[in-house]
């Protein structure tokens, strides 16, 4: 029990920590900028827990204070079993009443009528948490992790059940509050009154689900043309990023570091830049259509704007996203499979087909789902190429933002949003449940993977190189942009966008930022590479315990996880702001807000990268580790990270590459304090200035992809010394090993 | 490899259930220290489970375990004084075989140069002194398995487990380690607990053996007690070959049983038999072939194969069909020849009916 009494004693001092030498309250300024030490304790704003219990009058803090102490006092208890015992119930009473009186005790007093009318009215109320009052909750969530872990829970694995409790608190306070205020208010009147009746009134509305299409001559409902967008979407993506990941490790391309550059692009690309791009080549005005108008006298038509367009924009926007799922899938797959099946009288194409590709199905229905959700929550292409015809979630915006606020029609879109959103990850869940794929075992492994038949590359370069092509010149476009005048008007070369951005003069010996792009630039790049390392940290956290813990409840657990997934930047983006602009928790305009909000929507892409490749890695490592004396956090940082370093690198890119394209959520979260590049880019479209928007785009660009690169060799590779025949010649090296093997 | 502790392992009344299965009902094992003592059975019979209870992977719905006197149901596998090799030996595939050994030794704590020093030490006593710097990938599969091996021994635990070490080995050298592994572990004298299938490789390296079926211990006991004193038609088939034939005991003398087998009278240790209807266990090498006519249980050989020191036949009796292997090479029988059996003394065991 030493291990247990050692833990307690470091939570112990946090709550003495949050109780005596931080404010309880939010800070003004903001806690990290540290001018709070100052006036602290006395300032009736800043003090701590103790001083605003007996100096302030805030007394019900006093019961956390007492629930803080009772379950403490356990530290000093010797039956394993009543110490467990008491830290779960005081830890539980605790969290629910830091809940609970966060709530009922806003600003003023009583939020609530019916406490008022047992209690009387409060005579002062509160501000919303601050440092030591998130402290106290997070200690007593500990307290019942602790609790549990003394009680045999997790086979008495205190880590493994402090990151379970830490990861619910925390979806809970991030994705279910948020949400839940946010359905909460669709069928409320502005007064707070309970009022359905625009929640039913557009869940029958038949601009939503009409079939027109079919029968008549019409437009089909929006709900219909966003599933059906999405279903062709995630096919193209998959498909495509699947003949790019062959290419790049079963051919003998030459070009296969450029290959890995070339598909990265289009996600480091915001994604109403390609719509942009697109629109400079196939708009009215644009190159190809101009182009085919004076050699054919093709008549320019409005074809791009529309699902067309959009699907288009989608598939160059995510193919590089399930390129980057399917490269670990297709290296994933044992050699020795591959052989073992070329031994069996299976030529070339049989054995890609009878054992490749469906050792590569959950890594295939991974890349779909991701295909199929990415472009339901899209929503810079369908801004920039939709037209009048929108999708769901730019329908969800303007239901907001538009010239008729309508909250409740948002709510219905969102529920119609997640339902399909849902039923794609239920069906995927379907599909691949009872399917084992372990083929990193922890018998060393080694051959060669087969090479494609020859049918099979021929196909694959068809696919890949064409494409390859369509995206540079999306991307010459891009670039090009930035240094002409006006397109189409004034077709001259320029670099006033740039200078206009991007400028930089001394002034008294010191560097001044005089560009427009500089303030929101540095924005992005704080914002983007604080949230990066945390979203990567909480995915491969959530996806170990996934995938190697069992638990009651863990289907649950991952279920509430992945509905994040589900929901798109657009509601989570209202929802954030609906939630956490009021006490209990008070976040709007500061950097904290951006920061959780990529950090809880870009987990479960780290979440679902880390399950696929975990739940390639035999479960008799950890098993093998543990038995080694190593705890569970030890395991975890010595021989799953490091075999899971593909998948590091990817949530890492992914999520810093997000934060900082990303827009849905974000174009609801910024202030003039903290405003992102996305967003500034944006304002500039509205006011068309097209060349400093994509100058601007251009230079994130170019900074992305130094930055990955950076994260690529910090990163590294996985080192597993298989041979790969289809690169060449093996070492001579590794031939040697072979034959001493055989000796 | 200095200062080791062997301990002794209890399990008491363990009970494991998976949902709605119970896997083990009840379970109750002692083990003294420095023994080697197998698990052996069939597979699904629960001897793996048993072992990841006491390597702290699965905790047990009810019931204690005790590893040098130390209750550690509750403990968590990393604090447990116990190390595995597992079956398919686990070896971290980023890690070279000296970071393999070292690991264990790092995680306890160990400086890291304390730990490498130790971790040679331990490649050297399984053979492989020099080969740290390989990755597992580089590594036959001997040298993997003896990675796995001395990455479980260089942390001297109280209890070595190893859960189907030899299953990924080719015969030949099957044989070769599974000497070793008795050698290493009377040389060091540590407590060891084997799980196996192959009951050849359990007589060959265990001083008990365990013998289980449908999570319940069906006999237990030395090798030697286990083949030649089976209990029951399991154990006897299970360990080595059995005929297994009904008999009638006759009578009793002392120790002793007179037996009756289509004819044929035995006399043999009568163990719990009572007079009346009884099962008799007969070892394929225990059956004695005359040309008929001779006194005996007359029957008709169906096949015969000659294997070089042996021959083996299919006998047809009145009591059921006999296997029967015969060492007396220079004088064999054609099938469909009409033969005499007779017992030989040993090998002959009352099981129950």
């Amino acid at each position: 029990m030493l291990s247990g009494n050692k833990r307690l004693n470091a939570l112990l001092g946090l709550g003495i920590g949050a109780f005596l030498i931080v404010p309880w309250y939010r800070v003004e300024g903001g806690f990290f900028s540290f001018e709070w030490p100052s006036e602290f304790p006395f300032s009736s704003d800043l003090a701590p827990g103790l001083l605003q219990i007996l100096a302030e009058g805030r007394v019900w803090l006093a019961l956390a204070l007492a629930l803080f102490l009772i379950g403490g006092s356990a530290r000093f208890m010797s039956d394993a079993n009543r110490r467990g015992r008491l830290l779960v119930v005081t830890g539980t009473i605790g969290i629910l009443f830091m809940a609970l009186q966060g709530l009922a005790i806003s600003f003023t007093g009583w939020a609530w009528t019916f406490p008022e009318t047992v209690f009387g009215a409060l005579p002062l109320g509160q501000p919303a948490m601050g440092a030591g009052a998130i402290l106290t909750s997070l200690i007593f969530v500990l307290f019942i992790a602790f609790g549990l872990a003394e009680r045999g829970f997790m086979k008495g694995d205190a880590f493994v059940v402090g990151s379970i409790s830490i990861l619910i608190f925390l979806v809970t306070v991030f994705i279910f509050y948020p949400i839940g205020s946010m359905f909460a208010g669709s069928v409320q009147d502005f007064d707070g009154s309970f009022k359905p009746d625009g929640f039913i009134r557009n869940m029958q509305d038949p601009a939503i689900w009409s079939l027109d299409c079919v029968v008549g001559g019409n437009r089909c409902g929006v709900a219909w043309r966003t599933l059906f967008l999405a279903v062709m979407t995630g096919l193209g993506s998959t498909i495509l990023g699947l003949a790019f990941a062959l290419v790049a490790t079963r051919t003998r391309f030459p070009f296969k570091r450029g290959l890995r550059l070339l598909t990265v692009l289009p996600i480091i690309t915001p994604p109403f830049v390609i719509g942009l791009a697109l629109t400079l080549l196939f708009g009215r005005s644009g190159v190809v259509t101009e182009g085919l108008d004076t050699l054919f006298g093709i008549e320019p038509s409005r074809w791009l704007y529309g699902l067309t367009g959009i699907w288009i924009a989608q598939v160059l926007s995510f193919t590089p996203i399930s390129f980057l799922v399917l490269i670990g899938v297709v290296e994933g797959v044992s050699p020795s499979m591959e052989e073992a099946s070329q031994t069996l009288r299976a030529d070339r194409w049989r054995t890609f087909w009878r054992v490749s590709l469906p050792l590569m199905k959950p890594g295939l229905a991974n890349a779909f789902l991701i295909g199929f959700i990415e472009s339901m929550a899209d929503f810079g292409n369908p801004l920039v190429l939709g037209g009048s015809h929108g999708v769901l979630s730019t329908e969800i915006f303007f239901a907001v933002v538009g010239s008729q606020v309508d909250p409740s029609r948002a709510a219905v879109l969102a529920i119609i949003l997640l339902s399909f959103t849902l039923s794609a990850f239920l069906a995927q869940r379907l599909w691949l449940s009872g399917k084992n794929f372990a083929t990193v075992t922890g018998k060393g492994d080694s051959g060669a993977h087969a090479g494609l038949p020859k049918s099979l590359s021929v196909t694959v370069y068809g696919i890949v190189l064409p494409w390859m092509g369509f995206t540079i010149v999306v991307y010459g476009m891009i670039l090009f942009g930035g240094f002409v005048k006006t397109w189409g008007l004034d077709n001259s070369l320029t670099l006033e966008h740039y200078a206009r951005a991007f400028s930089v003069t001394f002034q008294d010996g010191a560097l001044v930022w005089t560009g427009v792009a500089w303030n929101s630039f540095w924005t992005t790049m704080e914002i983007a590479l604080i949230s990066a390392p945390l979203t990567a940290a909480v995915g491969l956290l959530t996806a170990y315990i996934i995938v190697r813990q069992k638990f009651a409840g863990k289907n649950a657990f991952e279920f509430a996880l992945m509905m994040s997934f589900a929901i798109p930047g657009t509601v989570i983006g209202i929802s954030y702001i609906m939630a956490f602009n009021l006490p209990p928790i008070e976040m709007t305009g500061s950097a904290l807000i951006l920061v959780a909000c990529f950090v809880f929507r870009n987990m479960p892409v780290g979440v679902r990268g880390g399950i696929a490749a975990m739940s390639q890695l035999d479960k008799s490592l950890d098993e093998a580790s543990l038995t080694l004396r190593a705890n569970s956090a030890r395991t975890l940082r010595k021989v799953i990270l490091p075999l899971l370093r593909p998948a590091i690198t990817a949530a890492l890119v992914y999520s810093f590459v997000r934060a900082i394209t990303s827009i849905s959520a974000v174009i609801f979260l910024v202030s003039a304090e903290y405003n992102m590049a996305t967003s500034y880019i944006v304002g500039l479209v509205e006011n068309g200035e097209y060349g400093i928007a994509i100058a601007y785009s251009s230079m994130l660009i170019f900074v992305m992809i130094t930055v990955i690169a950076g994260f690529q060799l910090l990163v590294g590779e996985r080192r597993l010394r298989r041979e790969n025949r289809v690169s060449g010649m093996a070492q001579s090296s590794k031939i040697r090993i072979a034959q001493e093997k055989t000796a | 490899m200095t200062d080791l502790k062997p301990g002794s392992v209890v399990f008491e009344n363990i009970r494991k259930d998976f949902g709605t299965f119970t896997a083990i009902p009840d379970l109750s094992i002692t083990i003294e220290p420095g023994t080697l003592v197998t698990l052996l059975g069939p597979s699904g019979c629960g001897k793996t489970t048993t072992l990841r209870m006491l390597a702290g992977l699965e905790h047990p719905s009810a019931g204690r375990i005790l590893i040098g006197g130390r209750d550690v149901t509750m403990v968590p596998a990393h604090e447990r004084d116990v190390s595995m090799v597992f079956q398919s030996y686990a070896l971290f595939p980023h890690m070279n075989a000296l970071d393999n050994v070292a690991y264990g030794l790092e995680s306890s704590g160990y400086k890291k140069r304390e730990a490498r020093e130790r971790a040679e030490e331990g490649l050297a006593q399984v053979g492989l002194a020099g080969m740290g710097h390989r990755l597992p990938a580089e590594l036959s599969g001997g040298q993997q398995q003896r990675v796995a091996v001395a990455r479980a021994l260089v942390l001297n635990p109280q209890v070595l487990l190893l859960d189907e070490p030899l299953s990924n080995l080719d015969a030949r050298l099957r044989r070769r380690v599974r000497t070793e592994i008795r050698e290493l572990q009377q040389r060091l004298g540590f407590t060891a607990v084997y799980v196996t299938h192959d009951q050849d490789e359990a007589l060959a390296v265990s001083d008990r053996i365990v013998v289980m079926k449908d999570g319940k211990i069906a006999q237990e006991g030395a090798p030697r007690e286990l083949y030649e004193e089976p209990v029951s038609e399991f154990i006897a088939d299970f360990m080595g070959e059995a005929n297994v034939v009904s008999c009638e005991i006759v009578g009793r003398e002392g120790d002793d049983a007179l037996i009756d087998v289509g004819g044929l009278q035995h006399r043999l240790r009568a163990r719990q038999a009572t007079r009346g209807k009884a099962k008799l266990a007969v070892r394929p090498g225990s059956v004695v072939l005359n040309p008929e006519g001779a006194a005996g249980l007359g029957g008709e050989i169906l096949t015969a194969a000659y294997l070089g020191d042996h021959v083996e036949y299919e006998i047809e009796t009145p009591v059921g069909n006999f296997f029967v292997i015969d060492h007396s090479v220079e004088r064999s029988f054609a099938p469909r020849t009409a033969v005499s059996l007779g017992f030989r003394n040993r090998g002959l065991a009352l099981i129950e009916a």
